[in-house]
């Protein structure tokens, strides 16, 4: 019955967020583009567009809350994967360009004005579709898979491993802002025009500014959000799963019980960096750019606050939480621009202090805190400030 | 295989799944919160103030926005934006749309988006970096939307969407460089250039280089190199400048941005290099960021703008006047310890220009604005400017200035009169023009 | 070389006469030097060409450096006519401009002397540009005049101005300057400025058409490392015809380069310990947070920012309420601020916030995160962007330890400080009550605890401790980087990889690391050429490290390290 009833929720939701959004864009738009005759719930492309790359955070979110939420380890460079991802589909769109960029070359401009003549040979693959497809998965992997292995191989764990993850993520900064790595530097790759996914033998073409297509991506940005819960929710109760857990509450133990927590570490951190690589892939059609900016310390940091906020080790939370915050950032840069960083910072300080459980756990908190009063038992007070994340 | 807490765990993500569709939905209400209210007779027109006013770009930026906020208090003041129509003059306030782009390149895209989507203004005034003007690019050109860009810039570009009220590298390096080679500006012969990593500096230095094989200057006397943003230890190059610097005659080419200046000059000044020997002219340092710097490195060195604060005319006296009354009066911080520097001035007249487009064109229609600003004359702050008949971009006078200790510059050299723009250097793309009157933006000459 | 042939013998041949009798007083006259220069001065407003330039020759053979910034003045087409109200002429020297009762005019001075001018009653007096007359130096005069500054430069009570003069001079190429650089040479007591305008003298004699001469100046100039002059006599080597010649010449320029190595190399040393010494001041504090007290503080650069803004305040305090003559004096006087402000502000968040998390070192990093976006855009809303920190002037230049190696004094104060700081740091935990009392709470908590050890007051001082070693680092950062609300977020990743590579507990790892790290980023930029290389290389060594051994240099031992 239970389970029953959890389907059911999630096929209201995927329903909303698979029909009821885009229909509502599509309905009730102004009969000429721009005019202000629009119907009152009409859900403008801004704003379609703006739910659709939150919801790349959210999967990226998902991916974050396996490695962090449920096996205990802080990686502070999913941000670089998310990137990773982001690039190998920027490159694929500004080959696709072709000569409609600035300088009228068959290169990408930034390509021009560095004065480079060829294109170089590392570029070359991504002119094709699937070839793309594979490497968003792949690249991102295979950095996350010759880092991990040699950081959990050595036993580099707790804060050791985040504050590693932390300067990886800072070096690939610094060597993406080079403009010798013709990537397009602290520019990054922008000014795409279209995408053409092969259908069989004819490619299709899509422009990126039309809103049918921006529609058609935000649907599948959907369609992946919730295949990637599917997924997330189907390994955190596997028997992976429950090893997972066990390494965050007791790596030692589930030492002394014969599994090699190394592998089981690695694992993780492999499918979360290719859930981020994706979540990148998807985000940069949708936003138009991607720059070393998207890659910082400090972005890979806020990522975990995401988490954070909307509670971890529940995967809904997670995506909600990625929802919420950058709700929030879209909000306060546009109302009170000053005050972000310190609503921000609050939020981190408050969210670890007094709602370790974040947002999903809030209302179940609530209740607990009004049942207490109510048998006037233990302050209340005493209880928000007991560590509680790790049993 | 049992987990303790399973269907507490159960619950509450089911509860959560729940939940999660009323936010969904709360939040797309949330963001509808932008619709205008109801319109009055004459209502006002509104227009998007782009610039970062939090992050790494806020202290350059925060001053860009407070000098458009007065340019349009200004103009209000004197009734707004007037359209004569019918033989009777109609006048509408401008009201403007603040937000901020926080030093986030995606960010811009999407305030350029919401600007002109949502609030649907009439212009926008905005943007520093080149990387924020090309994120914005495809938005205001999907859009057709109208942005006034201030800063100098590496050219390169012709958009038709965009009016480039900064200076294009022959309106400001191209000059800078020739100074220094003539007799006057010391005869220099040999040339490092130095910058930040980033698109200005690298297409600056690809045209000075090709500009100085032109002159003559061999290939051995000009030295390349960047640094990445927020470089703090300049020592090896410093060390590497003093080894090429052997035999004198040379001079250091800036495009180094932002927070690492102070470090390079310093590093510069203490060991034992100076300004008689080897100036540093560079591109990047106005008043604006002299003020957040210990001066005292820097004295003697020069830089190269279209707009000093210390320029003599009665209209900058009362540009600068005014610009400090208004800090002060607003409250803004420094007060009128505030100064005027080149982007702020561009700025400034480019809220004037659009001004005097709108009501030669009778109307804020893009098309109509932008055919109206085409050889457009005002008389800015720093001397009189003229906006290209074809090419969007602004003839300017060149200004070379000598670093004071007071942050402020004297003035060396200026140009006879206004310099041409060309967004395509003639250096490296002799055959390419810009024109949107008699072709389609970047032609190719014959 | 070759047109100007003529003119070069005749200069040499005066160089010549000159060398062997360099007590000779140039141009005698027989009138005084005073009224000779009165004379010259007067001729410079003559409108004839000849008399002017032969008025700025009398005036350089005077060697009277009180005319300097009258020919300065005439260079910078600041030196007027000035038509005085009764009808006499003077010739004027205009500062800048100034508004006076609504019209700018510009303030006089007599030329010669500098004396501001004054009316009979004693004001200042000011002329409308309109009543002066520019004497102008067109392009001939003007590259005599160039000259004669120069020489005048040579005798300028100031160093740094003769060696730049002495520079010049030889840079121009001009072999006029051959006596005056020999007499500066004469009179020169400074060793470095010596150096230099030996340097210079050999630098022009390399174009002296005799070759003993040329051999001579090339001799020499190996034997005082004169690497100014390598671009010349790599020129000349193409151009030599005399066989003895090119040999010594070609020995030179080796021995030149060599020597431009041994500075680069040198100068690699210094700056790698330079920048050990920085990173070692930043990861000090976070050694005792991190290291002792297993607490990652991701406000740690927010600290580093609230010293340098302690050093901002006082700057301002000093500029406020105490004479100009003190004001250097206020970067000693920040030290002890920064310390306690920052203490202050660590200990706070230690009370407020880090208490709660012991044991729980992740939340702890996103806490102290928040804690650090607020700092941030506090001290952005608080200060605004204006806020330059003047280095003191006594920490200002370099002190020359080899011919062209110059090592700021910023540079080896930082050096030399942060030895302090180590040295204090590692006395106060071996040597002292507090320091034992610390390190048993560290090395077992409940044991110290059981033992009357007040662990959390034990904790919120050292944290407090390691906070203001960060407000003293940037204190020290001040002289290197400029102040803004960002300052700590350039070093935080850099002080941490110090840390981590160093080992948790020992302050020797930390040491180590530091220079280590300093040493090695100094040597990848040098043999990448790039400053990005060089950290991600860094990076790398540090993982390929860690496989080796995961604890660091000096891991701390005992079963109690498992956080």
């Amino acid at each position: 019955m239970r389970v029953h009833k959890h389907w059911l929720r999630f096929a209201a939701v995927a329903m909303v967020l698979l029909g009821g959004l885009p229909l509502l864009n599509a309905i009730g738009r102004p009969s000429t583009p721009g005019a202000g005759d629009a119907a009152w719930f009409w859900l403008s492309d801004v704003q379609l567009n703006l739910l659709g790359r939150y919801l790349t955070f959210a999967f990226l979110a998902l991916g974050l809350d396996l490695i962090w939420g449920y096996t205990g380890i802080l990686s502070l460079c999913q941000a670089l994967f998310f990137c990773l991802g982001g690039y190998c589909m920027g490159m694929y769109l500004s080959l696709q360009t072709g000569t409609e960029g600035v300088y009228g070359s068959t290169l990408p401009d930034f390509m021009v004005w560095n004065r480079v003549t060829e294109l170089p040979l590392f570029w070359k693959p991504f002119a094709s579709f699937w070839f793309t497809m594979v490497a968003i998965v792949a690249v991102p992997t295979l950095v996350a898979l010759v880092f991990g292995f040699l950081a959990f191989r050595s036993r580099v764990r707790g804060v050791y491993f985040s504050i590693i993850t932390q300067a990886l993520a800072y070096s690939m900064w610094l060597l993406f802002c080079r403009n010798s790595m013709n990537l397009g530097g602290t520019n990054g790759l922008t000014n795409f025009k279209k995408i053409t996914p092969p259908f069989f033998d004819t490619a299709v073409t899509f422009r990126l500014e039309e809103p049918a297509t921006q529609r058609g991506l935000y649907l599948v940005t959907v369609l992946f959000l919730l295949a990637g819960y599917l997924f997330c929710r189907w390994l955190t109760r596997s028997r992976l799963g429950k090893v997972l857990t066990a390494i965050r509450d007791n790596e030692h133990r589930i030492q002394f019980s014969g599994y090699d927590p190394a592998d089981f570490k690695l694992f993780v951190f492999v499918v979360s960096a290719a859930l981020a690589g994706i979540a990148g892939a998807l985000y940069v059609p949708q936003t138009g750019i991607i720059t070393p900016g998207k890659m910082t310390v400090a972005a890979s940091i806020e990522m975990v606050i995401w988490v954070a906020v909307g509670g971890r080790g529940t995967l809904v939370g997670a995506a909600l939480g990625a929802l919420v915050v950058n709700g929030a950032y879209s909000y306060f840069t546009s109302r009170f621009a000053e005050y972000w960083p310190y609503f921000l910072g609050f939020l981190f300080v408050g969210v670890v202090l007094f709602f370790p459980e974040g947002l999903i756990g809030l209302p179940r908190r609530g209740l607990t805190l009004w049942r207490k009063l109510r048998m006037k038992s233990q302050p209340a007070v005493l209880e928000s400030l007991e560590p509680s994340s790790t049993p | 295989m049992k987990i303790r807490n399973k269907n507490t765990k159960d619950t509450s993500s089911r509860a959560a799944a729940c939940r999660i569709s009323v936010v969904v939905a709360l939040l797309a209400g949330l963001l509808n919160w932008t619709w205008a209210a109801a319109a009055d007779d004459l209502p006002p027109i509104k227009v998007g103030v782009l610039h970062s006013l939090s992050g790494t770009m806020a202290i350059s930026e925060v001053s860009l926005r407070d000098v458009v906020l007065m340019a349009v208090e200004e103009i209000n003041g004197k009734g707004g934006v007037c359209i004569s129509a019918n033989g009777s003059k109609m006048c509408r306030k401008i009201e403007p749309v603040v937000v901020d782009p926080a030093s986030n390149w995606d960010l811009f895209a999407e305030k350029a988006k919401q600007l002109l989507l949502v609030d649907k203004v009439a212009v926008v005034f905005g943007c520093w970096t080149s990387v924020s003007r090309k994120s914005v690019l495809p938005v205001f050109e999907g859009n057709n939307g109208l942005l006034f860009y201030p800063v100098q810039y590496e050219g390169e570009e012709c958009s038709h969407n965009v009016f480039y009220t900064g200076a294009a590298v022959n309106q400001q390096a191209v000059p800078a460089v020739d100074y220094l080679m003539s007799e006057e500006g010391g005869g220099y012969k040999k040339f490092y250039l130095l910058g930040t990593d980033y698109v200005y500096p690298r297409t600056t230095n690809k045209i000075l280089r090709a500009m100085l094989k032109a002159r003559g200057v061999p290939e051995e006397n000009i030295r390349e190199e960047y640094t990445p943003f927020h470089h703090q230890d300049y020592q090896q190059i410093v060390q590497k400048i003093k080894a090429f610097a052997a035999g004198g005659k040379m001079a250091v080419i800036s495009t180094i941005n932002g927070d690492s200046n102070v470090p390079f000059y310093k590093e510069f000044a203490n060991q034992g290099l100076t300004a008689g020997d080897v100036p540093i002219m560079a591109f990047s340092v106005a008043e604006d960021e002299l003020r957040g710097m210990d001066t005292s490195a820097l004295i003697g060195h020069l830089t190269a703008w279209n707009y000093f604060q210390s320029v003599d005319t009665p209209q900058n006296k009362e540009f600068v006047k005014n610009f400090k009354a208004y800090t002060k009066r607003n409250n803004l911080p420094d007060g009128d310890k505030r100064v005027t520097d080149d982007p702020m001035e561009a700025a400034y007249f480019g809220v004037y220009l659009w001004k005097q487009a709108v009501e030669k064109a009778g109307t804020t229609d893009v098309d109509a604005v932008r055919k109206a600003a085409y050889g457009m004359e005002f008389l800015a702050p720093g001397g009189k400017i003229k906006l290209d008949e074809r090419s969007h971009h602004t003839y300017k006078p060149v200004l070379i200035g000598e670093i004071l200790k007071d942050g402020q510059f004297k003035v060396v050299w200026r140009s006879a009169g206004l310099v041409k723009p060309e967004p395509w250097s003639e250096f490296t793309n002799p055959d390419k023009g810009c024109d949107w009157v008699d072709h389609e933006g970047t032609y190719t000459k014959k | 070389m070759m047109p100007r042939t003529g003119r070069l013998v005749l200069g040499l041949a005066l160089a010549a006469a000159l060398a062997l009798s360099p007590s000779r007083v140039p141009a005698q006259s027989s009138a005084t030097p005073a009224a000779e220069a009165a004379r010259a001065l007067g001729d410079l407003a003559s409108a004839d060409g000849a008399i002017r330039q032969g008025a700025v020759e009398t005036l350089g053979n005077l060697e009277d450096p009180a005319v300097l910034p009258t020919l300065e003045a005439l260079r910078a087409g600041r030196l007027y006519l000035w038509t005085q109200p009764d009808g006499r002429r003077e010739l004027v020297i205009a500062r800048e401009k100034v508004t006076r009762e609504g019209k700018e005019v510009l303030p006089l001075a007599r030329a010669y002397d500098q004396e501001r001018l004054r009316s009979a009653d004693g004001q200042d007096l000011y002329a409308d540009p309109q009543e002066l007359e520019e004497v102008s130096a067109d392009r001939r005069l003007r590259g005599i005049l160039q000259q004669v500054i120069e020489r005048l430069r040579l005798l300028s009570p100031e160093s740094k101005v003769r060696k730049a003069a002495a520079k010049t001079l030889a840079e121009r190429g001009d072999p006029v300057a051959l006596p005056w650089l020999h007499q500066a040479f004469t009179r020169e007591k400074d060793p470095w400025t010596r150096q230099a305008i030996e340097e210079g003298f050999c630098l022009l004699t390399l174009s002296h058409p005799r070759a003993d001469e040329r051999i001579g100046a090339a001799h020499r100039l190996a034997e005082i490392h004169g690497t100014n002059a390598l671009p010349r006599l790599q020129e000349l080597l193409t151009q030599e015809q005399d066989a003895s010649a090119l040999a010594v010449e070609k020995d030179a320029v080796r021995s030149l380069e060599t020597w431009t190595h041994l500075t680069r190399t040198a100068y690699a040393v210094f700056s790698g310990l330079s920048l050990g010494s920085i990173l070692m001041l930043m990861a000090l504090g976070l050694a005792i947070t991190f290291g002792l007290m297993g607490v990652i503080n991701m406000a740690h650069g927010e600290l580093m920012m609230v010293g340098a803004y302690a050093t901002f305040v006082m700057q301002g305090w000093f500029q406020a309420y105490l004479p100009a003559a003190l004001f250097d004096f206020y970067f000693l006087a920040a030290l002890p601020l920064a310390f306690v402000v920052a203490g202050g502000c660590g200990w706070l968040l230690e009370r407020t916030i880090i208490r709660f998390l012991y044991g729980r070192p992740l939340e702890t990093l996103l806490a102290t995160w928040g804690v650090s976006l607020i700092f941030i855009q506090v001290a952005r809303n608080w200060f605004g962007d204006l806020t330059a920190v003047i280095a003191p002037d006594w920490l200002s230049g370099g002190l020359e330890v080899m011919a062209g190696v110059q090592l700021p004094y910023n540079r080896l104060f930082i050096i030399a400080f942060t030895g302090g700081c180590v040295t204090v740091i590692h006395f106060l935990l071996t040597r002292s009550s507090v320091g034992l009392r610390m390190r048993a709470v560290t090395q077992n908590r409940e044991m110290a605890a059981c033992l009357g050890v007040r662990t959390g007051r034990v904790d919120a001082w050292a944290f407090a401790l390691g906070a203001g070693l960060a407000g003293v680092a940037g204190w020290a950062l001040c002289l290197i980087g400029n102040v803004e609300p960002g300052l700590g977020q350039n070093y935080i990743v850099d002080s941490f990889i110090v840390v981590v590579t160093g080992g948790v507990g020992k302050l020797a790892g930390t040491i180590v690391a530091a220079l280590g790290i300093g040493w090695l980023n100094t040597l990848f930029e040098l043999t990448t050429d790039s400053a990005v290389m060089g950290k991600v290389l860094i990076l790398i060594l540090v993982v390929l490290f860690l496989q080796r051994r995961p604890s660091g240099l000096f891991p701390a031992r005992g079963r109690s390290v498992e956080a």
